[in-house]
């Protein structure tokens, strides 16, 4: 598998405040990967690394295999960006300001006018393509951002804060682009303190917290990591043995009463079947149920633990 | 620990790769496609041309008495007042400023606040493409306004009194565009500094039209009182009289305006011989009132025309490096 983003023990300081530090981040060719964590932890800071916008205080990074320091313009002539609430020239139409960039990006009229209409039509936008854009709405202006990305056939895709602002329709609409991306081959990296309205989209997460990521890998793997199960089975079940049935059950990691005759067990695989077995056989099966935390519940009781753990230390 | 930054600075922009003016054109074409469709310029460039009209006609109802007795007509159309009205050298020193303020104020801070730079920066150009590319469409815009006016000047001369330009002056006339230019390149490059500087447009435009007014109305006050204070006149001698006058001088020649006006009063006037107090000694062996031939007029303007070209790139110098060093982000 190639690497399409690698950095290594890359940092930016601003004064004193270490704003990204010791990042080593690695993005395989054709995923999707998710940096996610709450505003301030220096998501934005690193792609602006990336793509040469702001100059690292240590550490490299290397995009498509160029130094976006020494090489930003061939970092930029293969990567698309679409920043956190995107702007465009009101006083332009859609087509007039996309036109702007494909002028930017060197590329002929003909094929600029061909491409410009391709990427339009992919987004819904074919119908308001001369309108213009000071009258578009958040979500138009989004997919607007994304026309742009897509523009210059973009190898890799970095997508600020892609759901911010939009409705909750717009915002699932908006993550189905972003999927249909990665089918076209793209690698894609979105950045986000919106946990668990991406965590759908990502391959592969990165958790941020205050400059570092803290945690890495697969939404399943994070949640088998921090919360030692995948699965979280609601269980409502009367009789005396329960408890121990259910401790029993193989692949489950923790069982805790809520209240009366429920109780919540974390297993690392889905396993109401055997459960409701077991329970059956030792009391009277009330109601059972199955759900899969989040990521924010991960990384809150990745927090949790954290804190436990120095405050037991000191 | 500044010229630490400014090495590092240096360092960065040396080592990176590819030309800094990749998408310069882009650039300037689409800011001057701006420039030429928005209102903002579509009003004041409306405002010169009836200016322009306005001035000119009523110079050529007080040329038409002496005609035949000048033998610089053409470039009085120019300089040419009428009461109640200014000549259009005076209007056009008024309207510059305000033109080139116009296209500049709101060059950087504008991209921030309609939140576009990140995004046109994240294309495969550098910031300097994006700087010197709205300077030039700015200089372009104003070039292509003046040469309007002079278009509309010439012909009314033309048609109204039937009088062609000589030679000498077309030249003149031309080189007044060339020093117009530049004197608007001063305003435009304030304001795509102050552009740099403020967040608000509002701030840098104020900013800029306050610079403009202290020039224009308080600038010539401020040197009389300075050199009268710094050389009063006790006895009264002649010598003591020329150092308050030369003082004076020197100081009104830190505004742009008085370099522009000079420039442009010996080009457009053959007969100035010489800017500044002269002593009658210096007169002699000269015939008053003879005009100069234009490469003597050159060389009397050189100084203030070079010291305005000067500015021009000092004022987009200081733009460019306070941009380079500027977050993307607001
Ligand atoms: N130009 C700057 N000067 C000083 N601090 C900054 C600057 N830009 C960002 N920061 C700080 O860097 C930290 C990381 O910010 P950012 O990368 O924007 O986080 P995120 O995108 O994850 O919300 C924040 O604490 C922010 O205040
Ligand atoms: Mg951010």
């Amino acid at each position: 598998m190639s690497v399409a983003v690698e950095t290594v023990g890359l940092t930016k300081r601003y004064g004193d405040l270490v704003a990204v530090q010791g990042l080593n981040l690695r993005l395989n060719t054709g995923e999707v990967f998710g940096m996610l964590g709450p505003n301030g932890s220096g998501k934005t800071t690193t792609i602006l690394m990336l793509l040469g916008l702001t100059e690292p205080t240590a550490g490299t990074a290397r995009v498509l295999g160029w130094d976006p320091t020494r090489q930003p313009l061939q970092v930029k002539r293969r990567v698309g960006y679409l920043p956190d609430s995107v702007g465009f020239y009101d006083e332009l139409t859609a087509w007039e300001n996309l036109r702007y960039t494909a002028a930017l990006n060197g590329l002929p009229s003909a094929e600029a006018n061909r491409r410009i209409g391709e990427v339009l039509e992919r987004m819904g936008l074919q119908d308001v393509a001369h309108r213009k854009v000071g009258t578009f709405s958040r979500g138009m202006k989004q997919r607007l951002g994304l026309a742009d990305v897509l523009l210059k056939q973009p190898q890799v895709a970095i997508l600020d804060e892609p759901t911010l602002g939009l409705d909750p329709e717009a915002a699932l609409e908006f993550l189905a682009l972003i999927r249909s991306l990665k089918r076209d081959g793209l690698t894609v990296l979105l950045a986000s303190h919106l946990l668990h309205q991406v965590q759908s989209v990502c391959d592969r997460v990165g958790l941020f917290h205050r400059g570092r990521m803290v945690l890495e890998g697969t939404v399943d793997e994070l949640r088998e990591q921090v919360l030692g199960g995948a699965y979280r089975i609601h269980v409502q079940a009367r009789g005396v043995e329960v408890e121990r049935a259910l401790r029993e059950v193989p692949g489950v990691v923790r069982v805790t009463r809520t209240d009366g005759d429920t109780y919540r067990v974390e297993a690392r695989v889905d396993c109401r079947a055997e459960i409701a077995r077991r329970v059956v056989a030792s009391g009277e099966l009330l109601a059972l149920s199955v759900d899969r935390p989040g990521l924010d519940e991960v990384y809150a009781r990745y927090f949790q633990q954290v804190e436990a753990d120095s405050g037991g230390a000191a | 620990m500044s010229t630490e930054l400014a090495q590092s600075g240096a360092q960065a922009l040396a080592r990176r790769e590819g030309s800094p003016w990749t998408g310069l054109w882009a650039v300037v074409y689409k800011e001057l496609a701006d420039h030429l469709t928005g209102i903002r310029m579509q009003i004041l460039e409306t405002l010169m041309l009836l200016t322009a009209v306005g001035t000119v006609y009523a110079a050529t109802q007080s040329i038409r008495q002496t005609i035949g007795e000048d033998p610089f007509l053409f470039l009085r159309l120019f300089t040419t007042a009428r009461e109640p009205l200014p000549s259009f050298v005076g209007f056009l020193g008024f309207l510059i400023p305000l033109t080139a303020i116009a296209l500049g104020f709101d060059a950087i801070n504008g991209e921030y606040s309609r939140r576009t730079l990140s995004r046109v920066l994240s294309q495969p150009i550098y910031r300097d493409a994006l700087i010197l590319g709205k300077f030039l469409a700015g200089l372009a815009t104003l070039a292509i306004t003046l040469v309007a006016l002079w278009v509309v000047v010439t012909g009314m001369g033309l048609f109204v009194l039937g009088l062609p330009p000589g030679g000498e002056e077309v030249a003149r006339g031309l080189l007044f565009l060339v020093a117009t230019l530049a004197y608007a390149g001063i305003w435009m490059g304030l304001s795509m500094l102050f552009s740099a500087v403020f967040r608000q447009p509002a701030t840098s435009a104020m900013t800029a039209i306050a610079v403009w007014l202290l020039f224009a109305v308080f600038w010539d006050m401020l040197a009389a009182l300075i050199s009268q204070a710094l050389r009063p006149t006790q006895y009264g001698g002649v010598a003591e009289e020329l150092a308050q006058a030369r003082l004076q001088l020197l100081l009104a020649r830190f505004s742009p305006n008085t370099l522009y006006a000079e420039t442009v009063i010996a080009l457009l006037n053959p007969a100035v011989r010489s800017l500044g107090p002269v002593l009658i000694t210096q007169l002699e062996g000269a015939v008053l009132g003879t005009p100069l031939p234009l490469g003597q007029s050159l060389l009397i303007v050189w100084p203030q025309f070079t010291a305005l070209v000067a500015v021009v790139i000092l004022l987009f110098a200081a733009t460019y490096v306070l941009f380079q060093r500027q977050e993307v982000r607001a």
